[in-house]
């Protein structure tokens, strides 16, 4: 399926497209009162762009000096080349341990690796502790957006997967009850852990540590309780210094929710004292993304989502629309980098507005590498045949004005004379779904200026 | 009308008039309010009939090899003139944005350059401030994104608060014209070129949003500067029966100067 046809899914429930429109707008609008209210936003944005284009043009010397600063912190640092390789690592690292209990922390990267189906098949229990991948874990829905995953569900769903999954009163939609059964739920999880998987936002090379911002704080329960942990990270989260890293705490969240920084921002740099830490770093086609002149700079992608929650396609499509564990505009710029062929329909999904690229906090072009990535798919020959045709037709008009002239004749007289049920039929005009076509005049503007040259 | 120094000045300038081609075939009157509207200013701008097309629709679909047989005629037919003035923000974007994909000779930089949407025009190059004249109505503005945030003609809610745009500039002196305040101010409308039919949807959707923030808060006249996503929203208003009309901001400005 497309993206299309997954969104017109979507859109079959038009309250609740209104709803989650709505709902993600007001989170939009939070972001947009916390940047309004800071003088230097703009200068942020930049110096955090030109940051994240340093590292990544030096970043072999980073991930070397990354490694060097772990390993002398105690840290063992693992590299993984896809997400299989990744996936065996976190195994190994936990049977190593003769462990079955797994807390993790909330990280799109190992959503990316389907690392939780392969821990499970393995007999290892693996409980997601961000309370939105929680909730998505029990219904076995993947995360509709990358900062809120189960932004896709109102509290009433809510209730009826706790009233299912943790015996809550059927028809409970209290969001403060609902919470504090989750909070009792998952208190047992974190006391009964014993490997602690989190993810990372940001992997410092001078110190060797890995920051994890959370706003439930989960990340640091878990790791303090269980007697290993496990940072995972993709192998573009580096920055250089510790003095780099305000830069980006300051609008990663007013990006991403309005607020002026995460509650917990958690700096992991060794094991405590009888305890393990590894940090697993993944390529799983980052490198190739690199190697695209055009499209490397999605790489800088921090994951706040604003993106998301500014796009009017996102906000009326849903996370699921794009079949993608990075949904939105980022997420259609990065998922041709993985499977040309299923993701063909992604960068098409936008109106080219450009809203995304100006809410981005790292100034990710994400509008233009759309742009680029359709003609790319066009050239890879993975948009439909008949586009393809009726683009080669239309060029071959547009370039002959002769041709365009008489062919537009056509048309015009075309929609005066043919009955409205046959120039609207929806059956193969989808325009005509939900608008009338303009109202076809007699002249057009050239047939016009002709006669009055003439009468001049 | 009289003609002021600066208006006698801009007489002598060499201005092609580009007429997207969606604009000639379905809506010549905004065509030719573009044309009187500018010789009103002392412009006597030219058409010249070869062309047809700035080749955005093939390069949206990611067929811009396709455009380039129409990349090179709109070059060859414009060359001569001083400025290129069009009636649409984001025919005039793809110019100034995509054609970087041709060779660059002198030709194309020219004209790349000196292609410029209407009302930029106006008060960038002409130094036009206000036009007098009176539209008694309440008008719905609509902010196309490829002049906003591509041309940048406008301010973006994304960076800042504060409201204020060229076109809204050049509509306020307009006596008794009052704007709707929009609850979204910029959002987009959803017609996207071929996005409109391959995500037909989606963009129906995002069409009937925005035509319902300006009947929630009383537009009687919207207008734009960019017709395309006009066209669009104004097939959502009829489809709808909607009591809204639409307009070009072409023929606002060129209707009020007598």
């Amino acid at each position: 399926m497309s993206h299309s046809q997954r969104s017109d899914i979507f859109l079959l429930d038009a309250e609740r497209t209104t709803w989650h429109d709505e709902t993600l707008w007001f989170v939009r609008q939070k972001r947009d009162k916390a940047v309004y209210a800071l003088p230097e936003f703009q200068d942020l944005r930049e110096l955090a762009s030109q940051i994240k284009n340093h590292t990544l043009s030096k970043l072999d010397h980073y991930l070397v000096q990354f490694e060097e600063a772990a390993t002398r912190n105690g840290v063992q640092v693992h590299w993984a080349a896809d997400a299989a390789e990744h996936n065996a690592i976190v195994l190994g690292l936990i049977r190593k341990h003769n462990a079955t209990r797994v807390v993790k922390s909330k990280s799109m990267l190992t959503e990316e690796c389907h690392l939780n189906p392969h821990l499970i098949k393995n007999g290892i229990e693996v409980i997601d502790t961000d309370l939105g991948e929680r909730i998505i874990q029990m219904r076995e829905e993947a995360p509709s957006h990358v900062v809120l995953p189960a932004i896709h569900l109102k509290k009433e769903d809510v209730g009826d997967t706790f009233h299912i999954h943790l015996g809550t009163t059927k028809g409970n939609n209290d969001p403060q009850q609902l919470t504090e059964a989750a909070r009792q739920h998952l208190r047992e999880k974190f006391l009964a852990g014993e490997v602690a998987i989190s993810g990372v936002n940001f992997a410092i090379a001078e110190t060797g540590s890995v920051v994890v911002c959370t706003n439930e704080g989960n990340a640091d329960l878990g790791v303090n309780l269980a007697k290993v942990h496990i940072a995972c990270m993709g192998m573009e989260k580096l920055i250089p210094r510790l003095s780099d890293l305000s830069v980006f705490t300051r609008v990663l969240t007013r990006s991403a929710t309005g607020q002026p920084v995460t509650t917990y921002t958690s700096h992991f740099t060794k094991p405590a004292p009888g305890k393990e830490m590894h940090i697993v770093i993944v390529d799983n086609g980052r490198t190739k993304q690199l190697g695209r002149p055009d499209f490397r700079a999605s790489l800088k992608c921090i994951r706040c989502g604003a993106c998301m929650n500014t796009c009017p396609v996102y906000r009326r499509s849903g996370g699921h629309s794009y079949d993608f564990t990075i949904p939105g505009p980022i997420g259609a710029i990065l998922s041709p980098n993985i499977d040309m062929r299923k993701h063909a329909s992604l960068p098409f999904a936008s109106t080219l507005c450009g809203s995304c690229t100006d809410v981005c906090p790292v100034k990710i072009d994400i509008h233009t590498q759309l742009y680029k990535w359709r003609q790319v798919l066009a050239a890879e020959g993975e948009i439909p045949a008949s586009k393809k045709w009726s683009m080669r037709l239309l060029s071959s008009v547009l370039s002959r004005p002769g041709m365009y002239g008489l062919g537009g004749k056509m048309a015009r007289q075309g929609l005066r004379f043919l009955p409205h049920g046959l120039t609207h039929a929806k059956g193969y005009n989808p325009w005509a779904i939900a608008r009338e076509l303009p109202e076809p005049p007699k002249q057009s503007f050239r047939e016009w200026y002709e006669q009055q040259q003439k009468v001049k | 009308m009289l003609l002021t120094a600066s208006e006698a000045k801009n007489e002598r300038m060499k201005v092609g008039l580009f007429i997207p081609c969606y604009v000639d075939q379905f809506y010549p009157q905004v065509g030719i309010a573009t044309l009187q509207l500018l010789e009103k200013l002392g412009v006597k701008a030219h058409f010249p009939k070869q062309q047809t097309c700035c080749g955005q629709p093939m390069a949206n679909s990611g067929c811009e090899q396709d455009a380039i047989p129409v990349y090179h005629n709109f070059v060859d037919t414009f060359q001569d003139y001083d400025y290129v003035v069009g009636p649409a923000g984001s025919c005039v974007y793809h110019v100034r944005k995509h054609f970087n994909i041709i060779d660059q000779t002198p030709k194309v930089e020219h004209v790349r350059e000196n292609t410029r949407e209407l009302f930029d025009f106006l008060i960038n190059v002409l130094g036009v401030t206000d036009i007098p004249g009176s539209f008694p109505y309440k008008v719905g503005l609509h902010l196309s994104c490829h002049g906003q945030r591509g041309l940048h003609q406008a301010n973006e809610s994304e960076m800042t608060p504060v409201r204020d745009g060229q076109l809204k500039r050049l509509l306020t002196s307009m006596k008794g014209l009052e704007f709707t305040e929009l609850d979204r101010n910029d959002e987009c409308c959803g017609f996207g070129g071929t996005f409109c039919v391959s995500e037909a949807g989606i963009s129906a959707r995002m069409g009937q949003d925005r035509v319902k923030d300006h009947v929630r808060n009383g537009t009687q006249v919207l207008t734009g500067g960019d017709m395309s996503c006009l066209m669009h929203l104004e097939g959502i208003i009829r489809r709808g029966k909607l009591p809204i009309k639409v307009m070009h901001a072409a023929e606002i400005l060129n209707g009020a100067i007598l």
